[in-house]
């Protein structure tokens, strides 16, 4: 073994919730526990940067949890390939390493779902968690006009944060119906605590029109956007923009169970009770087995913590909850669910890949992701197709291809360095 | 800015707050001019950041002679040299 290898009882790749959530569980038991997450600091999306202030409470526990427990946070890291079972490589700007796990626990997360349409392309278009992110780490958007477009929940948690941090939110655009919201706001019902949260959200959003059954279909300027259409019902408008903050609700990040050999259900990774994945000591928990927002990541790290450390009793405690979780995320999946008109959105000159500049026409010419990835090299730049796949699954249908190592392009001049874990501990000391 | 470090974006001395990303520091050294972008695509069209989040790779840019890194996904760090493909 070299240096630059390193051994640990359990190995947690994603340091949002679910991981945090697993690796305290998990690490109770004495084991030797280590995350790897591809951020600069744990917290996942909807923390990041959190264990810096105290704005959000109901993540301040699980900091402290995992301050206190003895597991290693490596930030900053990216799990790239598995060359053989029990072993990940993993990329950091100082080089490789080889970590080897007797139990692996999967809480990659997700990503937003980006649709074409002319004009997204244009600087300051930018996702709607993406551009929340970008405040979270230090970008102003003081008085800047915003419109907030797409789909799903976050849309409605971005607009409250942008508001509080100055910009001036026009409007938020969701393509769902009222119909199928109300649908869902009656799931909702059925969780007390749900229903207060999206409560205060409204009063904070107050003022903001919010409109659903409404979508962008073009984005225009010079340079950067400046103004976007949108369409509701028959009635289509421009609204002045300097932010398009657009994102079509999200989509897993599966790349890595896939690579591991992990079956899927539907896109998303198949667990049994105990959120074991179909390869045997290798576990899933949070956004790659189904969209359900916070609450169910944590749970379903608890349980993949607990059961990897082989307590499962303390697991078992825990399958009431995480199956009512279970249901708001199905109502969620139901209520955001995208519309067809969306189908029309690109036109044939609208790039499909970002990567690689290919549009909508040189991809019509093949008849799938094989064919055209050949023909076209669509989805074969530096996204391997994070970006386009969903979009192509949605517009045309071609489902996504197996995966192929290294899921990260990796330098070859951190090829060249290979690390030891030791030297990354300050990293970790930092946080404390 | 009270708890402000200092990076150079193309040569040029650009100060962020505390625990900005790379990403904000390019943003940033772009405010006078209307397009706030960070590279070019391949065929040219100016593109910024789409996700924030390690997935587009639309933010990469040259750190430290580090090529290809993106920049949403690293922390400034004072000194640090930071270049654009354009
Ligand atoms: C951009 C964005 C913003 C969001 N904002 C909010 C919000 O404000 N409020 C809200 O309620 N919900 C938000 N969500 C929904 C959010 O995903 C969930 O509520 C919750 O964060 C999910 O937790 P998780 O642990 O399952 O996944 P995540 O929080 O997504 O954590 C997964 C982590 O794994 C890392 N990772 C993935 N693959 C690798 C790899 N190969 N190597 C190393 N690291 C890897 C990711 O970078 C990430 O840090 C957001 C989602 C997105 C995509
Ligand atoms: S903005 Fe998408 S990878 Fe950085």
């Amino acid at each position: 073994m070299t240096s630059a290898s390193r051994n640990f009882d359990v190995l947690i790749v994603g340091a949002g919730p679910a991981g945090m959530a697993a690796a305290c569980c998990a690490s109770e038991n004495g084991l030797r526990v280590a995350i790897v997450d591809n951020n600069p600091q744990p917290g996942g999306q909807i923390w990041r940067g959190a264990s810096q202030s105290s704005a959000v409470p109901e993540a301040a526990p699980w900091y402290k949890k995992l301050a206190a427990s003895r597991a290693q946070v490596l930030s900053g890291t990216e799990a790239y390939d598995h060359p053989a079972p029990g072993k990940l490589l993993a990329s950091s700007p100082g080089g490789v390493c080889e970590i080897s796990y007797a139990k692996l626990i999967l809480c990659t997360g997700a990503r937003e779902r980006f649709l074409p349409f002319p004009g997204w392309t244009l600087p300051n278009v930018i996702g709607a968690g993406g551009l929340q992110a970008l405040v979270k780490s230090g970008f102003s958007i003081a008085g800047k006009k915003i419109v907030v477009a797409g789909s799903g929940p976050l849309l409605l948690a971005v607009a409250a944060y942008l508001r509080e941090h100055g910009g001036d939110v026009r409007l938020i655009a969701e393509q769902s119906s009222w119909p199928r919201l109300i649908r869902f706001g009656l799931a909702l019902a059925f969780q007390k605590e749900k229903l207060a949260q999206s409560f205060a959200l409204k009063c904070q959003l107050a003022g903001i029109p919010y409109k659903a059954g409404c979508w962008p279909v073009a984005a225009e300027g010079n340079g950067r956007v400046e103004s976007v259409t949108l369409r509701s019902g028959n009635k289509t408008w421009k609204e002045a923009c300097d932010y398009l903050a657009c994102g079509f609700f999200l989509v897993p990040n599966v790349e890595l169970p896939l690579l591991l050999g992990c079956e899927l259900r539907a896109g998303f990774v198949r667990v049994d009770d105990f959120q074991q994945t179909t390869i045997p000591e290798v576990y899933c928990a949070g956004e790659p087995t189904g969209i359900g927002g916070l609450d169910l990541s944590l749970v379903e790290g608890q349980i993949a913590g607990h059961a990897a450390a082989g307590n499962r009793e303390a697991a078992r405690k825990l399958f009431r909850e995480r199956d009512r979780s279970r249901k708001f995320a199905a109502a969620l999946g139901r209520a955001f669910s995208l519309r067809d008109e969306l189908h029309s959105l690109p036109a044939d000159a609208t790039f499909i890949c970002r990567c690689e500049d290919v549009t909508l026409a040189r991809l019509r010419n093949h008849s799938c992701w094989r064919a055209a990835k050949l023909q076209t090299r669509c989805g074969m730049g530096s996204c391997q197709g994070r970006i386009c796949g969903p979009a192509v699954e949605f517009l045309l249908g071609w489902k996504p291809e197996s995966v192929r190592p290294p899921i990260y392009p990796v330098s070859v001049s951190s090829l060249a360095k290979n690390i030891s874990i030791e030297s990354q501990s300050s990293l970790q000391e930092e946080l404390r | 800015m009270p708890d402000a470090i200092s990076v150079t974006v193309n040569g040029t001395a650009v100060r962020v707050p505390l625990n900005s990303t790379a990403l904000v520091a390019i943003l940033m050294s772009r405010a006078s001019s209307p397009a706030r972008f960070v590279r070019r695509s391949l065929s040219g069209e100016p593109r910024g950041p789409l996700c924030a989040m390690g997935i587009c790779f639309e933010c990469r840019a040259t750190i430290n002679n580090q090529r290809h890194s993106r920049t949403c996904l690293i922390l400034c760090a004072p000194g640090m040299d930071i270049r654009t493909d354009d």
